[in-house]
């Protein structure tokens, strides 16, 4: 038998790994494995241009000093564990911060049309959390720009030739085999547990089939449309994540939700309005007077509250998203402010010169102007807080480097609890605690790649048995069972499954947005987990809406799986939200906030600075937690010089 | 006339099969673009005569017109179907007609698979060569006038969009579209990607090349994102003529 480091066996079938998910994170996994000889064959429900990374508009930040404000990697780190209260594991936000500038270097050297200064060098802007200009962007567009970079990069090792341990290389095979329109279905596990490979189908004709794989890296984003409507595309169902769950993977901080603070409410999406157009000196405010209907160019400036700016004079509009969300929520929700009578407040960038800030913000003013039917640059835009990232995932292990950022090429970095099974991007819980900061989603999308792939490479070769050298049984196992699954689900006509699952996703979406985002009560939260039961019960008896049979492209029916998926993943966020009896980032319950209730708790750390850990069980998602690594910086007051203004 | 519904007529149909035509009213509500039209259909996929359909099948992601994806004919004018408001295409309760683009094979109703155009960027080498993603420093500086011609080239979705609009692509032809001559304008522009700009100019002068484009000017008026496409057109028209006339006193 062929040594099982060879990239070839002896019947000539290449050794590849696997990685789901053609966004950021996959894609620059894919890079650094094919940079280290592995070829991989990608799978994605979309065109990978087409991934959710398209949508992030402000920007990647990188402490590069352009502007000589003192700014620093070392400041970086500190702001993110203190935007994210102290949750995340110190050493993965050091490497990421310390990283940040070779990785926009990179980014520029693959022609991303960065903004640039009057010497030719790249240009920074202010985001929220910092008081420095850490942003490199490409106008409003940075993750389409970023996306585009590197998916150009992939499609370079699309039309190279696999070469073989001698540096021959062997005809028709290509460093990366693209698998587009394929979603995942099922993992395939070895009998002791370790992850060998997958099953996908092609959304194009159903086929489902059986993929092996060296090591297998999930990088298919965050779950955003378990809340429904959301800033997250239509992709975005977590759908992956909850099979990996469900096949034993544990998912972590599953409770953390980012809320964005901007976003324009609709009723198929709620479109993000980028936090750049604060960077960029855009003012956040309502008219004084609660019954003032008026368009907000009509209000005079006198008339206007700056809340935020009053509140908090240092950051002004760029606090943190958690801060900024609940002060936007409590002002419109609980003290009856509004924006045109409209439950919303302003945005404004009409102080600014219109060319400036058109070079700078087109393409998210473009959004606002498209959709909405009005000027951004002369009218203040109507925004509201809006579901947008998830904090929490799929666990994952790292390991300490002696520099106490992460050690280099280690096979832990970046693993689930499944051996084998790597998560990267959105996808992982990783690098953000209990907040993101904004800008840093690109950066660890792009981070996370970078140490998913060479991680992967190490556990490859510490491995005995390569997946190809596995029985076909395995495989061919687990693809009969995902057949049968599929089948059954096309059974489901007449009779009993009286259930739209397009209605049941409706509910579901409204439920989880209204009880389990911004605010939260535990007595919500017990309804919520009490009726994601009744809502398990009636997916049982969800309509195959298309009985279109094989060889047709049947999107009803793939839908079910991923309503499954989403059900499940409610229940590990709902059941964690519960669970946390403390203030932290972006969970937060009014019953334990020390401002509104003298003695609360707010962040405790004696009893909750720790990592909430979901395992799947036949009962549910079952609680545990572990220590957060805070071997690096001491824990502080999460401070952004908020003061009383006595208004409101 | 009421304006509480909005009456959409699809054209449906598997593969290279037949197409049909299938009318549905779905609730009207303000702010309403057809995506959001077509998520009411697979709430309750009823034909507007009462008979029992299926949801109709459409590609769509982003939703804010970024991604690409949900591009399809409306009204007989390629567009994303996420930006198309009800509003502006029904202000007074017209129908709203929507049919799968043409010029790539049909998978079902309204999605058509446009591996063509990936295949393209493949041909014309579409990207900047870089050593390595390792580090070696900042890239080169770039004049903020340069960028404010590359940026809005670099906004490509490949949508489609301009090649559905393009009388000279079709199943008969093997033009590769304005949106990779845009491109190749693009990574030419760029200092290191300019390194290899014979490469894509050679790419351009073979079949399916520059030349087949019928300056019919289509493609500029349909872009989404507003591409100079013609002006890219013009611009690598003249490049690869001196390559053709000149190229040959460079060679080794």
């Amino acid at each position: 038998m062929a040594a099982k480091t060879s990239v070839v066996t002896e019947s000539g079938e290449v050794r590849r790994a696997l990685v789901v998910g053609g966004g950021l994170g996959g894609l620059m996994t894919v890079l650094k494995l094919c940079e280290a000889g592995v070829p991989v064959d990608l799978f994605s429900l979309v065109p990978v241009k087409r991934s959710h990374s398209v949508c992030a508009q402000g920007g990647i930040n990188a402490s590069v000093n352009i502007k000589g404000e003192g700014d620093s990697p070392y400041t970086h780190f500190y702001e993110t564990i203190k935007g994210g209260d102290f949750l995340a594991n110190q050493p993965p936000a050091k490497g990421m911060a310390e990283a940040a500038p070779g990785i926009v270097y990179m980014l520029d050297r693959m022609g991303v049309p960065f903004n640039r200064t009057p010497e030719g060098n790249l240009d920074f802007r202010r985001f929220g959390g910092t008081l420095f200009h850490r942003t490199a962007f490409a106008g409003a567009t940075t993750g389409q720009q970023l996306l585009y970079a590197l998916d150009e990069q992939v499609r370079r090792w699309e039309t190279q030739d696999v070469e073989d341990d001698r540096g021959v290389t062997l005809p028709g095979q290509k460093m990366v085999r693209k698998f587009e329109a394929w979603d995942l279905v099922a993992l395939v596990l070895d009998e002791g547990g370790t992850c060998r490979g997958i099953v996908a189908q092609d959304l194009k004709n159903n086929s489902l089939q059986a993929f092996r794989g060296d090591a297998v890296c999930l990088a298919t984003g965050g779950p955003g449309l378990v809340f429904g409507r959301s800033t997250n595309s239509m992709i975005n169902t977590g759908s992956a994540s909850a099979i990996a769950f469900q096949a034993g993977a544990r998912y972590a901080n599953g409770e953390f939700i980012q809320v964005h603070p901007t976003a324009i409410p609709g009723t198929d999406k709620l479109r993000l309005i980028s936090e750049s157009v604060r960077g960029e000196g855009g003012r956040i405010w309502v008219p004084k007077d609660k019954g003032d209907k008026r368009e907000g160019a009509r209000i005079p400036e006198a008339e206007r509250y700056y809340f935020l700016e009053e509140k908090y004079p240092k950051y002004r509009n760029l606090v943190p998203r958690d801060i900024a969300s609940r002060e936007l929520f409590r002002a419109v929700k609980h003290e009856g402010y509004s924006a045109e009578g409209q439950e919303a407040v302003f945005l404004d960038v009409t102080h600014l010169n219109r060319d400036v800030v058109k070079k700078k913000l087109e393409g998210v003013l473009e959004i606002y102007e498209k959709f909405v039917g009005v000027d951004p640059y002369t009218n203040p835009m109507k925004i509201f807080p809006a579901v947008h990232y998830s904090m929490g995932g799929l666990w994952v292990d790292f390991e300490k480097g002696p520099d106490g950022a992460l050690a280099p090429a280690s096979a832990r970095n970046q693993q689930t609890s499944i051996p084998g099974l790597f998560a990267t991007g959105e996808a992982d819980y990783q690098y953000h605690g209990a907040n993101r900061l904004g800008a840093n989603s690109l950066l660890s999308c792009i981070y996370g790649g970078m140490v998913t792939g060479p991680a992967m490479v190490a556990w490859r070769d510490g491995e005995r048995r390569s997946a190809l050298d596995l029985p076909s049984s395995l495989f061919e196992a687990e693809t009969r069972r995902q057949q049968d699954a599929w089948d059954a689900l096309g059974k489901r006509t007449g009779g009993e499954y009286t259930v739209n699952p397009y209605e049941l996703h409706g509910r579901l979406g409204d439920m989880m947005l209204l009880k389990c985002t911004v605010e939260r009560h535990d007595k919500d939260l017990d309804e919520v987990l009490a009726t994601l039961q009744t809502m398990k019960a009636e997916f049982k008896r969800c309509a195959l809406l298309d009985p279109a049979g094989s060889g047709t492209m049947n999107q009803p029916r793939v839908f079910l799986r991923h309503l499954a998926g989403m059900l499940t993943l409610a229940e590990v966020i709902a059941l964690g939200a519960r669970a946390r009896q403390e203030c932290r980032g972006a969970h937060y319950k009014p019953a334990l906030d020390p401002e509104l209730t003298t003695g609360a708790v707010g962040r405790d750390d004696k009893d909750w600075l720790k990592t909430t850990l979901a395992t799947h069980s036949k009962d549910g998602p079952a609680l545990s937690y572990e220590p957060v690594d805070i071997s690096l910086l001491a824990l502080a007051r999460r401070d952004y010089g908020k003061v009383s203004t006595g208004k409101g | 006339m009421g304006l509480d519904t909005v009456t959409l007529k699809i054209r449906r149909g598997e593969g290279p099969g037949p197409s049909r035509w299938e009318t549905f009213k779905v609730p009207r509500r303000p702010m309403m673009n057809v995506v959001s039209c077509l998520l009411e259909v697979q709430k309750n996929p009823v034909t507007a005569d009462g008979k029992a359909s299926t949801p109709v099948q459409w590609d769509c992601s982003c939703l804010e017109e970024v991604c690409g994806a949900c591009t399809m004919v409306i009204n007989g004018r390629v567009r994303q179907s996420c930006s198309a408001l009800v509003k502006d295409l029904s202000p007074e309760g017209q129908t709203v007609v929507l049919e799968p683009m043409s010029k790539f094979p049909r998978v079902r109703d309204l999605v058509v698979d446009r591996q063509r155009m990936f295949d393209a960027l493949r041909k014309t080498r579409a990207w900047v060569e870089i050593d390595g993603t390792h580090q070696l420093g900042p890239g080169p500086r770039v004049s903020q006038e340069d960028q404010e011609v590359m940026y809005p080239l670099s906004r490509c979705m490949t949508c489609g969009c301009c090649v559905e609009a393009c009388p000279n692509y079709n199943d008969r032809s093997a033009f590769l579209g304005p949106q990779v001559i845009s491109l190749a304008r693009l990574y030419n522009m760029h200092p290191s990607g300019s390194m290899q700009a014979s490469q894509r100019l050679d790419a351009l002068m073979g079949v399916g090349g520059i030349a087949d484009c019928g300056k019919a000017q289509n493609c500029a008026e349909v872009c989404p994102k507003a591409i100079p496409l013609t002006e890219s057109i013009a611009v690598l028209g003249r490049e690869t003529l001196k390559r053709a006339l000149f190229g040959w006193l460079l060679k080794g």
